[in-house]
């Protein structure tokens, strides 16, 4: 019993086997429902089946989501009102501004450079036959967290001073031209330029791939069609593909805007959102966990909701409407 | 290795036969530039890893003081940054982290693919009154980011008994409850395309809701259970925020991100032990990548061109 209480091992065992042998219950009190009562017993089958996780999702989803929204209008320990005072930091003080612009600057940025580097590559590598490895390649970074991306890139953008040899790859290249070496990471504004880049490696994979399988759903016969037409290679990717993939390209860039709306990890491991380069998910992060303030903390968690809301309800359009149209 | 397979790459690109729309699109930029790009960015996106691997793998002294490309002209190799790491003293011992990340992350993937596999069940076979709706709202919950609920989630479980004595549930039903849209969103649309037919016929052979989900239904899901088991464990492997918040710095804990996380910011200067940890914390994570990317793919596209 020890074991199972006390080790780290037999806790992880114990939480997979108590969990499944709760839902081992529940499927068994289905079952002889079942039995009993033949057909007429859709509402004990929809407790069993969806209740689970209807529950957790109104407890730890729903509820916290309310609280943080009553949470952003009070002081930072929830006890008075101030109204929205919590939300006038972000345009009121310096720091703020600079995470908001920081903030924008990611999302314009991020979806339209992986998306185009996707795309690009996706048509390029199209038809090869190492068409699978060529694949992987730019897909791996999908697999690692965005820490290890943070310390990968650090390690790519480590400057040192030029009196000394570089450790870093890319200043090393930099001073083997002939140039001085570059503070990749700590001069403004291009540092946060430098960490976009490597949200966008990670990404890229993720559009490539998708994109590649629509590009590869187009039609032979709209092809051939505008070949014999006299289409060049430019127009047919301009009026062809890209009309073809359109659906696939919204949705590629909808998601990836929103992923990037929460990113705090690689401005956290990267520069500590220092040199300016806060970002909200970040400074959510700091007021409410460093400096204790509750009121700021969720005024920030709700910005980068309604920030996520028009992209959200322009995918959701989108998608509608390519089902009326199949 | 790399180099291999990209000069491969270069060759076969350049002799694929435009008949595609991307194929003639290749044509005018010429075959060469094309796969000159191709390579750029193939390089681009393998390099650092492969740096941060070499870099890994050379002595302290020889990390801080030259860059890991001179390996060919001064190769010099040693596993005492991983000892450090996996062995060494407490300060620099990331081996138990590695453990909270495991103890984390199975359960934390176990739980919403059982709960979401079930759900999706009461969302697509059986029928009653509000379904669409409340299917509506499930969906809309993945819109809901993280930040949004973590500090009254915290609240719930901050200073209660059951969470002194289980020190990993708050990080299990956490990352439980918000895996759970997308993976009931995933699995639901997979399980409505299975044949009502199918599903009839079982129901009228006798069978009741319980047969038909574990006979019919569970064996015809297992491929896009996979996905999802893949991207959950991914997620979690990886997650940062989480892992931060939820486990309070508390070392018996903290995941391999958050460890590793602090070390950066207090440790900014030792690459040996940095790249070191780093590839640690990739390392599994990559073996899953590549034993299951059929999967891995599968999932990808189910979840962003189906809708």
């Amino acid at each position: 019993m020890g074991f199972f209480l006390y080790s780290k091992n037999g806790q992880l065992v114990l939480a997979v086997l108590a969990f499944v042998a709760l839902m081992a219950v529940l499927l068994l009190v289905a079952r002889l429902v079942d039995r009993a009562k033949g057909r007429g017993n859709t509402p004990v089958m929809v407790a069993v089946f969806g209740g689970p996780a209807l529950l957790l999702l109104a407890v730890g989803l729903i509820y916290p989501a309310l609280r943080t929204f009553w949470m952003s209008v009070m002081d930072k320990r929830s006890e008075n009102f101030v109204g929205i005072q919590n939300y006038a930091y972000l345009w009121e003080n310096p720091a703020g501004l600079v995470a908001l612009r920081n903030t924008l600057l990611w999302v314009l940025l991020v979806p339209l450079l992986s998306t185009g580097i996707g795309l690009v590559y996706a048509v390029l590598i199209d038809k090869s036959r190492l068409e699978k490895v060529a694949k992987s390649l730019l897909f791996l970074p999908m697999a690692i967290s965005f820490v290890g991306a943070g310390i990968i890139w650090k390690f790519v953008y480590e400057y040192r001073g030029a009196a000394q040899d570089q450790i870093g790859l890319l200043n090393a290249i930099i001073t083997g031209l002939g140039f001085e070496p570059v503070r990749f990471l700590q001069d403004a504004p291009m540092n946060t330029i430098f960490l976009i880049l490597v949200l966008v490696w990670i990404q890229a994979g993720f559009s490539m791939v998708v994109l590649s399988a629509a590009i590869k759903a187009v039609p032979e016969d709209i092809i051939e069609a505008a070949r014999l037409d006299g289409v060049n290679g430019w127009q047919m990717f301009w009026r062809i593909t890209v009309p073809s993939i359109r659906p696939s390209l919204v949705v590629v860039l909808t998601t990836i805007s929103i992923a990037t709306l929460k990113i705090f990890d690689i401005t956290r491991t990267m520069t500590g959102a220092e040199f300016n380069t806060q970002v909200l998910a970040n400074e959510m992060y700091d007021w409410s966990f460093t400096f204790g303030d509750n009121g700021v903390g969720s005024a920030m968690a709700v910005v980068i909701f309604l920030l996520v809301i028009p992209l959200v309800a322009y995918n959701v359009r989108q998608m509608a409407k390519n089902r009326a149209v199949r | 290795m790399a180099a291999e397979t990209i000069a491969a790459t270069e060759k076969a690109v350049a002799s694929a036969p435009p008949r595609t729309s991307a194929g003639s699109f290749k044509r005018l930029v010429s075959n060469r530039i094309g796969s000159a790009a191709a390579l750029v960015i193939a390089v681009l996106w393998t390099v650092p890893t492969f740096g941060l691997f070499i870099s890994s793998l050379r002595p302290e002294s020889a990390i801080k003081s030259s860059g890991w490309w001179t390996i060919l002209s001064d190769p010099q190799f040693t596993l005492d940054n991983y000892e450090r790491i996996l062995a060494g003293a407490t300060s620099t011992n990331l081996a138990v982290y590695f453990q909270n990340s495991v103890v984390i992350a199975i359960p934390a993937t176990v739980a919403p693919l059982v709960l979401a596999i079930m759900a999706s069940y009461a969302f697509s076979v059986l029928e009653w009154r509000g379904r669409d709706w409340v299917f509506v709202g499930v969906f809309t919950l993945q819109i809901v980011p993280l930040q949004m609920a973590l500090i009254p989630l915290l609240r719930i479980f901050s200073g209660t008994e059951i969470s002194n004595v289980f020190p990993f549930l708050s990080l299990w039903v956490a990352h439980t409850i918000f895996g759970l849209p997308l993976a009931i969103f995933l699995l639901h649309n997979f399980m409505s395309e299975v044949p009502r037919d199918l599903i009839e016929a079982a129901r009228i052979d006798g069978a009741g809701h319980v047969t038909v989900f574990g006979r019919v239904m569970l064996p015809l899901m297992l491929p896009a259970i996979a996905s999802y088991a893949i991207f959950q464990f991914l997620w979690v492997w990886n997650d940062l925020l989480v892992g931060l918040t939820f486990s309070g710095g508390s070392r018996t804990v903290q995941p391999l991100t958050a460890a590793l996380a602090a070390m950066t910011g207090d440790r900014g200067q030792d690459w040996h032990l940095l790249t070191a940890g780093a590839f640690i914390s990739i390392l599994l994570p990559l073996v899953v990548f590549f034993a299951l990317q059929r999967y891995f793919v599968r999932g990808l596209l189910a979840g962003s061109v189906k809708g």
